[in-house]
């Protein structure tokens, strides 16, 4: 079963379409929700928990339909949000307990889960401080913690490594994967960063102007790509121009040439090539794609016609996209 | 001797019990009940309600002891009119813990956290309101029930008179509750500020008394009696004063009343006009403040 569906989900402001005929369904997992900033993601948070009612489409969370079941969905979902939302003066025990016994814990509960959450995120003995004092990084902890006091089925966490230093990233980047894997619990995180999802999620969502850009497993983005890197020590090149002389779609790229694989001929060439001018192979790879490719596939290709965005099929990138992925 | 290890016993669900509606909208009043008085917060959110709780307490207590010595009824206030001689403090009391109840969660987007979980807005403004007039009501019913109480044990005559007074000017205090609650708590929840809105609050107090009081003074200048009397219905104190002289006979203690029953049941509609309206703009204020 999905933990989350829509079918046709559409939502306008006054001025904005924040949601446009958005249809998707995920699995179970850790879900990441990728778009610029004002691409609908928050709306679609909102949206899913009952509290916002969509101009028009249907959804269901955890199975159950959001007009008509949003109390239920609230009783089993956590919710993180992007903005401060912390009182200063009050503890972190107090708050997360307070918390707690929001979703109906009763008291002796709402203390030992609080005492327990706050230990999975990383806060110890400066929980019992008030909040006004924390860095950032402590209060995203309290924000997470207090998204999972009650034991939800699915959180949903929006923008959570928003404010943090690399270091504070990785902590929560782990804790958001551990949530998932360890502690049984699905998770739909928003993010504007491909880079950081690829790293926690099962599945990617993309999204772009409340338009469904993509919705694939995190391995289905990162496939084989078509075309070889190639590093040699000297004389680049000379190799590109051997190679190109030889019908081989070839560019350089930095120190080292990316060459279009056309069949097995290609790497005889690539390594002839190389044998015959006396050059120093150094490395000679397929290039996985990034999700990133997603993003710059669409308006980089200038050989290529502008493809639609939703019409981007992995494998079908450009050259001249590959061409401005930095090497990784 | 086994040495001691910190195990990780890793990450437990939790499958105990979950209580409902009822559970959430009490612990949700006992919360903000405690906040009202700074409780779970530190000292210093506790100096200004504990301070001016025992300055409401002190003329009673005072009174309690000269009634005591000089065994003079006058001497004791009456219950109904404590808090309308009170008013300063109560008012100021409202101002300063109203943006506590009304603003401060707004102001620090905690609103959002709620309405997440299964928490119903009606529920939320009833449990937000209901603790603001239960604190307001302590404020003001502990020294009307300590005058009571010293009166008794100072023997004071008809103490089966007494005992009806008292209960009426219980019944006052918690009209006077209701009524402040709701104009403060409104007003402090559009000033999202804390020092707005206890300014706000504030001003609005003194306005419509300032207001009323210049009214009532014009009036009687003119001997225009019916004019001072029903001028009472704009400042909430003499407001609920109007209720408590024509409904449950007590004596006047404002300014102007108006005369006969009929201006008892105004009073008392404008009341309730005033408690379901400021829960109907509580209800929109904090649904948005929800979404934001």
């Amino acid at each position: 079963m999905p933990i989350i569906a829509t079918q046709g989900l559409t939502m306008r402001f006054a001025r904005v379409t924040a949601l446009d005929d958005l249809s998707v369904a995920v699995e179970p997992g850790v879900v990441g929700l990728v778009g610029a900033n004002g691409a609908g993601k928050s709306t679609l948070i909102k949206i899913l928990l009952g509290l916002l009612p969509p101009t028009s489409g249907t959804a269901t969370v955890l199975g159950l339909d959001i007009a008509r079941e949003g109390l239920r969905i609230r009783e089993s979902v956590g919710f993180m949000p992007e903005y401060e939302c912390l009182p200063p003066d009050v503890s972190a025990t107090e708050f997360v307990v307070h918390m707690a016994r929001m979703c109906g814990l009763p008291p002796t509960a709402a203390r030992e889960r609080a005492a327990d959450t706050l230990r999975h995120v990383g806060l110890y003995e400066e929980r019992y401080r008030p909040i006004g004092g924390y860095s950032t990084g402590m209060r995203q902890r309290v924000k997470l913690a207090q998204a999972l006091v009650h034991d939800p089925k699915l959180v949903f966490l929006d923008e959570p490594t928003n404010g943090l230093d690399p270091a504070g990233r990785d902590e929560m980047l782990d804790l958001i994967r551990r949530i998932g894997a360890e502690f049984g619990i699905s998770v739909l995180v928003t993010s504007h960063l491909l880079g950081e999802l690829e790293r926690v999620c099962d599945h990617v969502v993309i999204i772009d102007g409340g338009k469904l850009l993509r919705s694939q497993a995190v391995e289905a983005y990162t496939t084989e790509s078509g075309v070889l890197t190639v590093e040699v020590d000297d004389g680049r090149d000379t190799l590109g121009q051997h190679l190109h002389d030889q019908g081989v779609t070839v560019h350089p790229e930095g120190r080292f040439l990316v060459v279009d694989i056309a069949g097995e001929q290609t790497y005889d060439l690539i390594r002839d090539g190389v044998a015959d001018l006396g050059l120093r192979l150094i490395r000679m790879e397929q290039r996985r794609h990034h999700i990133e490719e997603v993003f710059q596939a669409g308006p980089a290709g200038p050989a290529g016609p502008p493809a639609p965005a939703g019409a981007v099929q992995p494998g079908a990138v450009q050259p001249g996209a590959v061409q401005q992925g930095a090497p990784r | 001797m086994s040495t001691s290890t910190i195990h990780d016993i890793g990450y437990r669900h939790y499958d105990g019990r979950r209580n409902g509606r009822a559970y959430v909208l009490r612990s949700l009043y006992v919360h903000n009940l405690r906040a009202a008085f700074g409780l779970g917060r530190p000292a210093r959110a506790k100096v200004m309600p504990f301070l001016l709780a025992a300055i409401m307490l002190l003329p009673a207590a005072g009174s309690v002891a000269a009634f005591a010595f000089t065994k003079e009824p006058d001497a004791l206030f009456r219950y109904a009119s404590y808090a309308v001689i009170m008013q300063v403090i109560v008012a100021i009391f409202l101002a300063t813990q109203a943006p506590v109840l009304a603003s401060r969660e707004i102001r620090f987007h905690v609103i959002p956290l709620y309405f997440s979980r299964p928490v119903g807005h009606l529920d939320f403004v009833l449990a937000k309101g209901a603790a603001m007039a239960s604190a307001l009501f302590a404020l003001m019913a502990v020294p009307v029930t300590v005058l009571y109480v010293g009166g008794l044990v100072a023997k004071m005559p008809d103490s089966g008179e007494q005992v009806l007074k008292w209960l009426g000017a219980l019944v006052g205090c918690v009209l006077f509750a209701l009524v402040l609650a709701a104009i403060g708590m409104v007003v402090a929840a559009f000033t999202p500020r804390r020092g707005f809105g206890v300014a706000a609050v504030i001003a609005v107090y003194m306005v419509s008394a300032a207001f009323v009081g210049a009214v009532q003074g014009i009036a009687e200048a003119q001997t225009n009696f019916t004019l001072q009397g029903w001028a009472g219905l704009f400042t909430p104190f003499n407001l609920v004063d109007i209720v408590q002289v024509r409904l449950l006979g007590a004596q006047s203690s404002s300014a102007g009343v108006p005369s006969g029953i009929e201006g008892g049941i105004v009073a008392l509609a404008l009341c309730a006009v005033i408690v379901l309206g400021s829960i109907a703009v509580l209800y929109r204020r904090f649904r948005k403040a929800g979404l934001s």
